[in-house]
């Protein structure tokens, strides 16, 4: 059976919340505890940029079982002011609000697929799957 | 409420109890009632049915007191708010059945069934309140204690402190870091600060910023910050996410940092020979 979960990001709890059904369905999927890391981390990242940018969307986090191969996906969406340039945004050290800018291009680095789809003033969706291995 | 009304409630008090209690009795089965014994049940229900009698009886105000009290009662033993509604749910429609089947014109009006609703929504919202006021109590609570196990800087040697960190830092917390790091560096005299990570669930980019950030506040008033208690597995996201900490000397517990903060601040711990 496949499970998903669905957490509303509307404040900072969000992200914990968030982070934590996250952290569940990957030790239950079976990852390792670096995975597990990864997992919330990348999670944690997403979702505080829904609280940051977007001020309110959802985290999907479902298991995903493909020919033989078993995973997670998370999908993050959010009708905020989207994203002028994806590009730019995937560099690191590009930020719009004073931080890092280390985190979208970390995220891709931390799952094996990675998919973004915004456009300016029509919100954002970008999902993440990382496969056990 | 009006004296016709309560007369005819108080006329049918018999009928009314009876069909209410047997309507009660009928969903301690389901939910999170069903831990509670038979007995605490009946005395509960007829405890609440006395109350609301006296209610009709000598009008909201003079119970009011009462009704908060016995609220407080089922909060304090954990009865869900829930069997309140249901409870009151069933008193409006036992009562409004009976009496409209009384045969009496004026208690199948609009203006009996108005201002019925009316005396009993009174009532609805004294429990209700007690109760959401009570959830919000806890809420508030919960976080002041959240907010006193947060940051504290102890100073361990003379020119050495140490903060450990537990838990998920949001920008709230983050704000509290910073300050209790700078004025606990100032009115300790630290030149070390070891800020210890192994409590702290997730590191992303942001709880790292903070921490940089913190650190060259640090630096600013001529401390210096050395991050341990970095677990393996976070070192692993931290080099994923490129977040570059080079200017940041690390260590990977508690006992290695203070080892190098001595070592910073020209001194050494020895075993002394008998």
């Amino acid at each position: 059976m496949q499970v998903h979960t669905h957490v509303e990001i509307t404040s900072e709890w969000g992200i914990v919340a968030a982070r934590q059904a996250g952290r569940k369905l990957a030790r239950e999927v079976g990852f390792g505890s670096v995975d597990q890391a990864r997992i919330t981390t990348a999670i944690s990242e997403l979702a505080r940029n829904i609280y940051l940018y977007a001020n309110k969307g959802q985290i999907k986090i479902e298991e995903l079982a493909d020919a033989g191969k078993r995973g997670i996906k998370i999908t993050a969406v959010d009708n905020g002011p989207g994203i002028k340039d994806v590009r730019r945004v995937m560099e690191d050290g590009f930020t719009t609000s004073g931080g890092l800018g280390a985190g979208l291009p970390g995220v891709k680095r931390l799952m094996d697929e990675f998919i973004i789809d915004s456009e300016l003033n029509n919100g954002t969706k970008i999902s993440a799957i990382k496969w056990l291995r | 409420m009006k004296t016709e009304i309560r007369e005819a409630i108080l006329q049918h008090q018999e009928t009314i109890i009876e069909h209410w209690t047997t309507e009660l009795d009928k969903f301690r089965t389901e939910d999170n009632l069903q831990s509670i014994t038979k007995k605490v049940y009946e005395n509960t229900n007829r405890e609440f049915i006395d109350k609301l009698f006296l209610t009709v009886q000598n009008g909201q105000e003079d119970v009011h007191q009462e009704l908060i009290q016995y609220a407080e009662r089922l909060i304090q033993l954990g009865w869900p708010l829930n069997y309140i509604t249901r409870g009151l749910q069933e008193f409006r429609k036992v009562t409004v059945e009976t009496i409209s089947k009384s045969g009496v014109s004026y208690n199948n009006s609009i203006e009996f069934f108005q201002e019925f609703e009316n005396w009993l929504d009174g009532i609805v919202n004294v429990l209700v309140n007690e109760y959401s006021g009570s959830w919000e109590n806890t809420v508030f609570l919960q976080k002041m204690a959240l907010k006193e196990l947060s940051a504290p800087l102890i100073p361990v040697f003379d020119k050495i402190s140490v903060m450990p960190l537990i838990g998920t830092i949001d920008t709230e917390r983050a704000k509290l870091i910073m300050e209790n790091l700078l004025d606990g560096v100032i009115e300790h005299r630290s030149e070390v600060v070891l800020i210890d990570i192994t409590g702290v669930p997730v590191v992303d980019t942001m709880v790292a910023h903070h921490i940089i950030q913190a650190s060259e506040a640090v630096r600013l008033v001529g401390a210096k910050c050395i991050l341990v208690g970095i677990r393996p597995e976070i070192a692993q996201t931290i080099v994923n996410l490129g977040i570059d900490l080079r200017k940041f000397p690390t260590k990977s517990t508690l006992k290695k940092g203070i080892e190098s903060a001595l070592e910073l601040t020209k001194r050494e711990i020895v075993q002394i020979d008998e």
